[in-house]
């Protein structure tokens, strides 16, 4: 498990990682919590010639009340949105989601916004932000735009991000008091889930995101329209895979997952309206 | 304990493992821990390809990079070996083997044979240069599927001209025709196919290799993350050429095996070799992936069972049929597996002269195969456990009633079984009505009438399972017959030394198991001393030249027994002192406690450690006694020890996802004797999970070209703590007749017991959806597959 030859930087700011990662061009790759990126090295799926860390830029790791959302910072540990306070009181769901990433060690080293730009469809925080309606931050050389989390997954490991951009802040709107599930269905606690489904309900207005459900997050809008429309959680869970493409795997065929998706958005929507 | 009267109450103690502390700080030194100056670093270039011609091997640029000391194809290699690779056990005349060596030669055989190596001074410097080698393949059609394999349709190695390397038959029959007669008459009869799939061993330790020379003296030390340090050594020196009384094999601390490391590795051949080639210190450490891919894995067989009964229940033939997967050569041990089950498809039941077993092992294009924890005897359990659950199906009663209506009765014991082994000691009615109390066997099924009503999302099963472990390999005449190729013995040094501390010599090899705090604790017994007082060595041929080292459940059944044996070698020498000193007749000094006394005069006595320093200074020895207290013994066990037990397994099955929880899970087992229980626990604990993993989670998956799909620990599912139930232990205690400890072996009982007992518990909770078998590993998709099927739904 030796990883192909690299440079290694570290930047001591946003800016100056980004500046970082345009000087060294397509080959740099940012380096967070190193959960993703690191094993994809050491079997040398991956080899970029230059990480630029940003590990130790800590002014982008925070949890703020920003009114009608809440703001994360990038570089936020997955075990801070665990535990958060202001979390689990405003956006509940995403710090139950967070606590089921990986292990204790994983969600330790982990970051949100590394999990979020690395872009898996099977990693459980895009489909829960998918879900939840996030906004996420990006900053590169031409200065900070916004991005729709429903934007910015465009396919396996891909997001909208341009190379020289790098993700500085989740903004998740507050659930106020909406009923919330998450169902993560996995062989191993520690595993990416074979299905998972990160659901809100408050009334009529839900949002439903399926984990490991296709090349991206899913955001299952016709179970939403459904319950909009008034249908039951059963009903309304018949059409969770309408939005969904998934792909075989060990652990589960086409039709298999087709189903989990169904059984585990009823139960997250019983669960949430309970 | 049936002891002598020396006892000091040490023996059946939960004593905390001494083993621990190193092992726990990171104090132990692992074989890639070891610091080793100018050691050359070995990398090896695997063969992408299940099956291709190796046209050509281009090393050129690799051997141009920096740090890169030089680079082999296995041509350039083909001086450095006095023979092929090892196949200790030719199980039938005609057995037929592959030519092996380290490096493939012409035709590389599965993903993962290694077609070229690096040696560099750096372990990075070897892994990239292997990326410059450019091999040029042929890539071949590769045999995956064992009937396939069976076929010959495409024969993998031409110079042996068939896939099948051999079959082995075991016939008994009172008189000819009897198997056919029992199953024409039958008033029940059950058939069934289980398949095995392929397991890998996954030690925590990966495998790593030190090779040491000396250049101008010529001695090698080998230090292997091994199991078999004796073993080793003798197969090393004869593979390579190099005299045996040159070469020193020391196992460091071992961290696991499982049978992963009962091997002799290419690696380990490299490495001498390449250290022999260049006078420098070689070393190689395994990653994960190639660990996956390149070290044995276990199991691997299809297996067709058929039971005949009568009318009441009881069983009167067994056939079996089964397909072996040797893999793409025999390693050390690889044909001998399925044998070490031939002897168990009836389980602990009586069967009159009526047992048809044939085995035709085939050769594949996957890594070869070999002993995994348990070894041939986990796959008879299953086949025999869950057959008899498909049996008390047929027959309509309760599978644990048809189990008690089949079991050898408590005092037919020592009972010789229709094979010709003898069975030493068992009581199973007694260790089946423990785990059905402690799991409250009626209670379940008064709650499953309630539970598993039609629609019900979750259903509730009960599977049982009864097992014999034939293990403590093994008396050598046995062995002998079995065409294996080494003896069973094992070697015990015992040393007093003058300030009565005890020295303590195996041939015993651990590598997780606490060899020196139970070997300590019998000697702590048997010398009257404190465990503190005795130290083990262990581990290094220099050291401990003698042993067969450990697998098979064999350390404490044969090695342990040993050590007793020697110490009461050196008690009788020390009792001749004693009583020169003591003006006695030494058969009228009696020894406890540590003290050797004159029968009826308490106040003449002569503690060990005054004779242990008489010994040393031999002042006044009786006349022709040699200084020193210091016996040896090499013990040849009279017969393997058979640990018995019930297992049972409580689990829920969700039917909507398929997922299994298991709710409860307990274990009977007998070992005899118990030199501390707490050991015990830990190795029924580490074997219950283990089996339990072979029925939900692990599976070695290759795709129908050969590619090993879980060549990670992502995709190759060991399941970790929180993913287990915990375990309720219970045991009873039927001591061996065999031997004075009075004990059995442990190792495998948890892997072979627990296996059947999840997929039964499945199977029944399943069985009113009309659910009659699920294959392995159960993974929820599999369940709901199963599940759909039974219904006539969709898969």
């Amino acid at each position: 498990m030796i990883p192909a030859a690299f440079d290694y930087v570290r930047a001591g700011s946003a800016a100056e990682a980004i500046q970082l990662i345009g000087q060294y061009g397509d080959e740099a790759k940012f380096l967070a919590g190193g959960h993703s990126l690191v094993p994809a090295m050491k079997l040398r799926l991956a080899q970029p010639t230059v990480l630029v860390d940003i590990g130790r830029v800590s002014d982008l790791s925070y949890i703020r009340d920003g009114g009608d959302h809440i703001a994360i910072g990038a570089l936020t540990r997955h075990m801070d949105v665990e535990k958060s306070p202001v979390l689990a009181e405003h956006v509940p769901l995403l710090a139950h989601a967070a606590g089921h990433v990986g292990d204790p060690q994983v969600r330790h080293r982990g970051t949100i916004g590394g999990s979020l730009a690395h872009a898996d469809p099977a990693s459980d925080l895009p489909a829960t932000t998918l879900a939840l309606g996030a906004t996420y931050v990006a900053e590169g050389p031409n200065g900070t735009r916004e991005i729709a989390a429903a934007d910015f997954y465009q396919g396996y490991f891909t997001s909208a991000l341009a190379p020289d951009e790098m993700l500085t802040e989740i903004r998740v709107p507050k659930m106020g008091g909406a009923g919330w599930s998450f169902q993560k269905f996995n062989r191993r606690a520690q595993d990416w889930a074979i299905v998972g489904v990160a659901a809100w309900q408050r009334g009529s207005e839900c949002g439903v995101g399926l984990v490991n459900m296709a090349s991206t997050p899913v955001l299952a809008s016709s179970v939403a329209a459904a319950i909009a429309g008034g249908a039951s959680a059963a009903d309304a869970a018949e059409a969770a895979a309408a939005e969904a493409d998934p792909q075989a795997d060990l652990n589960a065929s086409v039709e298999y997952r087709v189903h989990l998706a169904k059984v585990l958005t009823r139960r997250a929507l019983q669960a949430a309206a309970g | 304990m049936t002891m002598t009267d020396d006892t000091t109450g040490v023996l059946g103690q939960r004593l905390l493992r001494r083993e621990d502390p190193a092992l726990l700080t990171g104090e132990a030194r692992y074989t890639s821990d070891l610091p080793i100056p100018g050691a050359l670093h070995l990398a090896v270039l695997r063969s992408p390809y299940a099956r291709a011609r190796i046209l050509s091997v281009d090393t050129s640029a690799a051997a141009a990079m920096p740090g890169v000391t030089a680079v082999f194809s296995g041509a350039d290699l083909a001086d450095a070996w006095a023979g092929p690779m090892p196949c200790a056990w030719p199980v039938t005349e005609d057995m037929k083997s592959p030519t092996h060596y380290p490096l493939a030669v012409g035709q590389a055989n599965y993903v993962g044979d290694g077609v070229a190596c690096v040696l560099a001074t750096s372990a990075t410097a070897a892994r990239d240069a292997l990326d410059a080698i450019e091999v040029e393949y042929e890539p071949l059609e590769a045999v995956i599927d064992l009937e396939d394999a069976l076929s010959d349709r495409v024969v993998i190695h031409d110079e042996i001209g068939t896939n099948r390397s051999y079959t082995w038959d075991l016939k008994i029959e009172e008189s000819e025709g009897q198997v056919d007669r029992a199953f024409a008459d039958a008033a029940y009869s059950v058939k069934a196919r289980y398949i095995q799939q392929r397991l890998i061993p996954a030690a925590m330790e990966p495998r790593a290799v030190a090779a040491i020379p000396q250049p101008f003296g010529g001695d090698m030390t080998l230090y292997s993350a091994t199991q078999v340090p004796h073993i080793l050594k003798v197969m090393t020196a004869l593979t390579l050429g190099i005299p045996e009384h040159q070469l020193r094999v020391v196992a460091p601390a071992v961290g696991g095996g499982f049978g992963s490391k009962l091997n002799v590795y290419a690696e380990e051949l490299l490495c001498v070799a390449l250290a022999k080639r260049t006078g420098s210190p070689v070393r190689w450490t395994e990653t994960r992936s190639e660990g996956n891919q390149a070290t044995i894995h276990g199991r691997g067989q299809i297996q067709d069972i058929e039971l005949a009964a009568d009318s009441d229940g009881r069983l009167t033939a067994v056939r079996v049929r089964l397909i072996g997967d040797m893999g793409a050569y025999l390693q050390l041990v690889t044909p001998g597996v399925p044998l070490l089950g031939a002897f168990l498809y009836a389980g602990v039941y009586e069967l009159p002269k009526a047992y048809d077993f044939s085995c035709t092992s085939v050769f594949t294009n996957m890594t070869p195969t070999d002993a995994y924890r348990g070894a041939g005897r986990p796959e008879a359990t299953y086949a025999i456990e869950r057959a008899m659950d498909t049996l008390a199906a047929e027959i309509g009663i309760d599978p644990l009633e048809l189990r008690r209506r089949n079991f050898i009765p408590t005092e037919a014991y020592p009972y010789e079984a229709m094979t010709g082994l003898v069975y030493d000691s068992g009581d199973h009615d007694r260790a089946a009505t423990l785990a059905a109390e402690m799991i409250d066997y009626a209670g379940v099924r008064a709650r499953q009438e309630s539970q598993n009503v039609p629609g019900a999302a979750k259903r509730l099963g009960i599977g049982v399972s009864t097992y014999f472990e034939m293990c403590g390999l093994a008396p050598s005449r046995v062995l002998a017959s079995l065409n294996y190729g080494a003896g069973g013995w094992e070697a015990a040094t015992v040393r007093v030394l003058p300030t009565n501390k005890i020295q303590v010599v195996t041939g015993t090899a651990p590598h997780g198991q606490g060899h020196e705090t139970a070997w300590s604790m019998i000697v702590a017994e048997k010398m009257g001393v404190s465990p503190d007082d005795v130290d083990v060595l262990h581990s290094d041929t220099a050291i401990a030249p003698l042993g067969l080292d450990t697998y098979g459940s064999r350390s404490l059944s044969v090695g342990g027994v040993a050590i007793a044996m020697a110490c009461d070698k050196v008690i009788d020498k020390a009792k001749q002192i004693a009583a020169h000193q003591l003006e006695a007749n030494p058969d009228d000094l009696e020894f406890s406690g540590g003290e050797f006394r004159v029968a009826g005069s308490p106040d003449r006595a002569m503690p060990l450690a005054a004779v242990a320093f008489e010994a040393f200074t031999a002042h006044n020895l009786p006349d022709g006694l040699e200084p020193n207290l210091e016996a040896h013994t090499t013990y040849d066990p009279p017969n393997f020890s058979w640990p018995f037990g019930t297992h049972m397994c409580l689990v829920e099955v969700d039917t909507e996802t398929g997922e299994v929880d298991v709710l409860k899970y307990v274990a009977v087992d007998d070992c005899g004797n118990q030199v501390n229980p707490l050991i015990v626990d830990g190795q029924v604990h580490g074997g219950v999970v283990q089996g339990l993993a072979q029925a939900l989670f692990e599976e070695a998956v290759y795709d129908a070209d050969g590619n090993l799909q879980t060549s990670t620990l992502a995709e190759y599912l060991v399941p970790a703590a929180s993913d287990v139930p915990a375990i309720e232990t219970g045991h009873t205690i039927t001591p061996s007749p065999t031997n004075q400890l009075g004990v059995k072996g442990i190792g495998e009982a948890g892997t072979i017991a627990s296996t059947p007992a999840v997929i039964n518990a499945i199977v029944d909770a399943l069985s009113g959806l009309g659910v009659r078998d699920v294959p392995m590993p159960a993974s929820p998709n599999t369940v709901w597959r199963a599940i759909n099927e039974a219904q006539g739904g969709q898969q």
